[in-house]
C-alpha cells in the first residue's frame, strides 16, 4: 500500500471516530454535563464515571463530549464561512486575474501579514467574546490564505487545454469557473480544508482557554482546559483528556491534508 | 538591484496598508472609549471635553495621519487604563518577549537541523519513522497544552522548575534557565515542522546528479552529506525559518500569559480585556512590522543563498 493511502485512511478513520463524538455531544451525553455532585469531587476514572470526575463532582467524559461538540461546530462554521467566500474569490481572481485580482491579492498579503490568533484576539478585542464572534473572527480570517491557494490552482489549470477548449466551445465563463475548473482542484481545495480545519480547532482552544473566546454558557475544550488547569494537581486526568481529544482532531485532520498531498504527489 | 527595490516598495505599501488596518479596526469598529474612562454618570460636556481632549473629533484622515506620523515618532498615544505613554509601558516588558522568542527560535534550529539530517541519512530508517510519527503528534499539539503539560512534568512531577517567574536582575542565567521551559512549549510544534522540510529538502537534493557526482569523485558519504547537500538544502528551511519569527511571536503570547511571564503578549492580554485600544493597537502594529520584515527578510535570504534566482 502506498505510504499517501495509509496517511489518509487512518486520518479519516480517526476523524470519522472523534467527529461522531462530537457530534452525540451535541445532543446526548451520559451524564448532565453541568449537574453538580458533592460525593464525586475529584473522582478518579472508573466504569461509572469513565475520565472521572471535576472539583464539582462532574463527570468529565460528559462535559469532554460537550466541549468538543462546541469545538467542532465552531471549526465547522468557520470553514463554511471562510471557506466558501475564500472559494469565490480566490477562484474568480484566478480565473479572471487583471488588476481586480492584483488588488485583491494585496488586501490578502495585508490581513496575511498578521499572525491569524494576533487577528482573531484583536477581532474579538472589538466585538467582544461570544461563540457567534469567534465564528466571525476565525471565518474572516480563514478567507486570504484559502482564497490564495485557490486563486493559485485556478491560475495553473486555466492555461490547461480543456478549459481552453470549453472557451472556444462558447461556454459561459462562471460555468467554466465553478462547474469545469472546480471538481479538478478539488485535491488543493480538500487539503487547505483540512489546514483551515486544524488551524480554527487551535485557534479557538487558544482564545477560549486565554478567556477570550466563548463565554461560559457554551464551554469549548479551551475553556475547560483553562479550568482543568486550576486543579492539575488533583486531577490531571481532566487536563489529559481535554488536550488528547483536541490532538487527535487535529492529528485527524492534518493526516487526511497529508495523505491527499502525498497522492498528488505521487500524480504529478 | 531592481528586484530588491521592488521588494523594499512592497514592503512599505503592505506596511501603509497594515496600518490603514490597525487604524481602521480600532477606530471606526469599537465603542466609544469615553465611556470606559469616565463612567456610566458622565455629562454630554464632560464626554465632549475628552472626545476633544483625545482628537476623537477630527476627520479620519486627519486622525490616521496625525497617528502614523507620531508612531513613526515612537509616539504611540496613552494608554486609557493607566494614563501614562503606550511605549513607556511596552518598553520594560520588550526584553521577556524578545529573549522567549529568541530562546525558542535558537532551540528550533539546535533541535531540528541534525535531527532532520539523521533522518534524511537514512531514509526509512528506524530514526526516519520515528521522527516521522513523533512529528506528526506534535504538530498537533496546539503550545497551550504543551505548556500546561511542561509546567505539570517539569514543576509538578520532576520538581525541576520553579513557576514563578525569574527576570534578568536576579542573574542572567537563572533567566534564561527559567525561559527554557516556556520556549520548549513554543519550539516543539515548529521543531516538528522544520525537521520534515529539511528531512523532505535534503531528500530530494540526494536525487540529483551533483552528488552522484560527488560521490564517484570518492568523497565519503557523510561529508558529501554535510558538505554538498546540505547548503543547497538549506535554501528552503531559512526561507521557512524567517517565516516562522511570527508563529512563535503568536504562539509566545499564549505561552506569556500561561506561564505568567510580564512581556508583550501578556499586555496584550490583559489590554484586550481591559478594552485598552492604544496599547493593542501598538502591540498589534508592532507583530506586523516584525512579520512583514521577516518576510522580506526570507525573500532576501533566498536570494542570497540561491543566486539561481537572484537575477528574477
Amino acid at each position: 500500500m502506498k505510504k499517501g493511502n495509509w496517511y489518509l485512511y487512518l486520518g479519516c478513520a480517526l476523524t470519522a471516530v472523534m467527529v461522531l463524538f462530537c457530534l452525540v455531544g451535541c445532543f446526548w451525553t451520559p451524564y448532565d454535563p453541568s449537574a453538580l455532585s458533592s460525593t464525586d469531587r475529584y473522582a478518579a476514572p472508573s466504569l461509572t464515571h469513565l475520565f472521572g470526575c471535576d472539583s464539582l463532582g462532574r463527570d468529565i467524559f460528559s462535559r469532554v463530549m460537550q466541549g468538543a461538540g462546541t469545538t467542532l461546530s465552531i471549526a465547522f462554521s468557520v470553514l463554511l464561512l471562510g471557506g466558501t467566500a475564500g472559494l469565490v474569490i480566490g477562484a474568480l481572481c484566478g480565473y479572471v486575474g487583471g488588476a481586480a485580482d492584483a488588488l485583491v491579492m494585496r488586501l490578502c498579503d495585508a490581513i496575511a501579514a498578521f499572525p491569524s490568533i494576533l487577528l482573531a484576539l484583536v477581532i474579538l478585542a472589538v466585538t467582544g467574546p461570544g461563540k457567534r464572534n469567534v465564528i466571525l473572527a476565525l471565518g474572516v480570517l480563514f478567507i486570504p490564505s484559502f482564497a490564495r491557494l485557490v486563486r493559485g490552482e485556478f491560475l495553473r489549470q486555466r492555461e490547461l487545454d480543456y478549459v481552453k477548449a470549453a472557451r472556444l466551445a462558447g461556454v459561459h465563463g462562471l460555468r467554466i469557473v465553478f462547474v469545469h475548473i472546480l471538481p479538478n482542484t478539488l485535491p488543493v481545495i480538500l487539503s487547505g480544508i483540512t489546514i483551515g480545519f486544524n488551524n480554527a480547532v487551535l485557534a479557538e482552544a487558544s482564545m477560549s482557554y486565554l478567556g477570550i473566546g466563548v463565554t461560559p454558557q457554551d464551554p469549548s475544550l479551551g475553556y475547560m482546559l483553562s479550568e482543568a488547569q486550576g486543579f492539575l494537581m488533583r486531577a490531571p486526568w481532566y487536563t489529559g483528556f481535554l488536550a488528547g481529544t483536541v490532538i487527535l482532531l487535529v492529528l485527524g485532520a492534518g493526516l487526511i491534508g497529508e495523505g491527499i498531498r502525498a497522492r498528488m504527489g505521487d500524480g504529478a | 538591484m531592481t528586484a530588491f527595490c521592488k521588494r523594499l516598495a512592497l514592503l512599505l505599501v503592505t506596511m501603509l496598508l497594515v496600518t490603514a488596518l490597525a487604524f481602521a479596526a480600532f477606530t471606526v469598529i469599537p465603542a466609544d472609549p469615553t465611556a470606559s474612562i469616565l463612567g456610566m454618570n458622565a455629562t454630554e460636556e464632560q464626554i465632549a471635553a475628552l472626545r476633544a481632549k483625545l482628537g476623537l473629533d477630527l476627520p479620519l484622515w486627519q486622525r490616521y495621519t496625525t497617528w502614523l506620523t507620531d508612531f513613526v515618532r515612537g509616539n504611540f498615544g496613552t494608554s486609557y487604563r493607566f494614563s501614562m505613554p503606550v511605549e513607556d509601558l511596552l518598553g520594560p516588558r520588550v526584553e521577556a518577549t524578545l529573549a522567549l522568542t529568541g530562546l525558542s527560535f535558537l532551540l528550533i534550529v539546535a533541535v531540528s537541523l541534525p535531527i532532520g539530517l539523521l533522518a534524511a541519512h537514512r531514509e526509512n530508517g528506524l530514526i526516519d519513522r520515528l521522527v516521522t510519527v513523533f512529528g506528526q503528534v506534535a504538530m498537533s499539539i496546539p503550545n497551550f497544552i504543551l505548556g500546561i503539560g511542561v509546567i505539570w512534568l517539569f514543576a509538578l512531577i520532576l520538581g525541576v522548575f520553579q513557576q514563578k517567574y525569574v527576570p534578568p536582575e536576579d542573574g542572567i542565567w537563572a533567566h534564561i534557565r527559567y525561559l527554557l521551559f516556556p520556549a520548549l512549549a513554543v519550539a516543539l510544534p515548529k521543531t516538528a515542522m522544520t525537521v520534515r522540510l529539511l528531512r523532505g529538502s535534503v531528500l530530494g537534493e540526494l536525487r540529483q546528479d551533483y552528488v552522484r557526482t560527488a560521490y564517484s569523485k570518492g568523497n565519503a558519504p557523510r561529508m558529501v552529506l554535510v558538505f554538498h547537500v546540505l547548503r543547497n538544502a538549506m535554501i528552503p528551511v531559512v526561507t521557512f525559518l524567517a517565516m516562522t519569527i511570527p508563529d512563535i511571536m503568536a504562539a509566545s503570547i499564549v505561552i506569556e500569559q500561561l506561564f505568567g511571564i510580564p512581556g508583550l503578549g501578556q499586555m496584550l492580554i490583559s489590554s484586550i480585556g481591559n478594552r485598552d485600544y492604544p496599547v493593542v493597537q501598538a502591540i498589534v502594529v508592532i507583530a506586523a512590522f516584525v512579520v512583514v520584515a521577516c518576510s522580506f527578510l526570507a525573500d532576501l535570504l533566498y536570494r542570497l543563498m540561491d543566486p539561481r534566482i537572484g537575477g528574477r
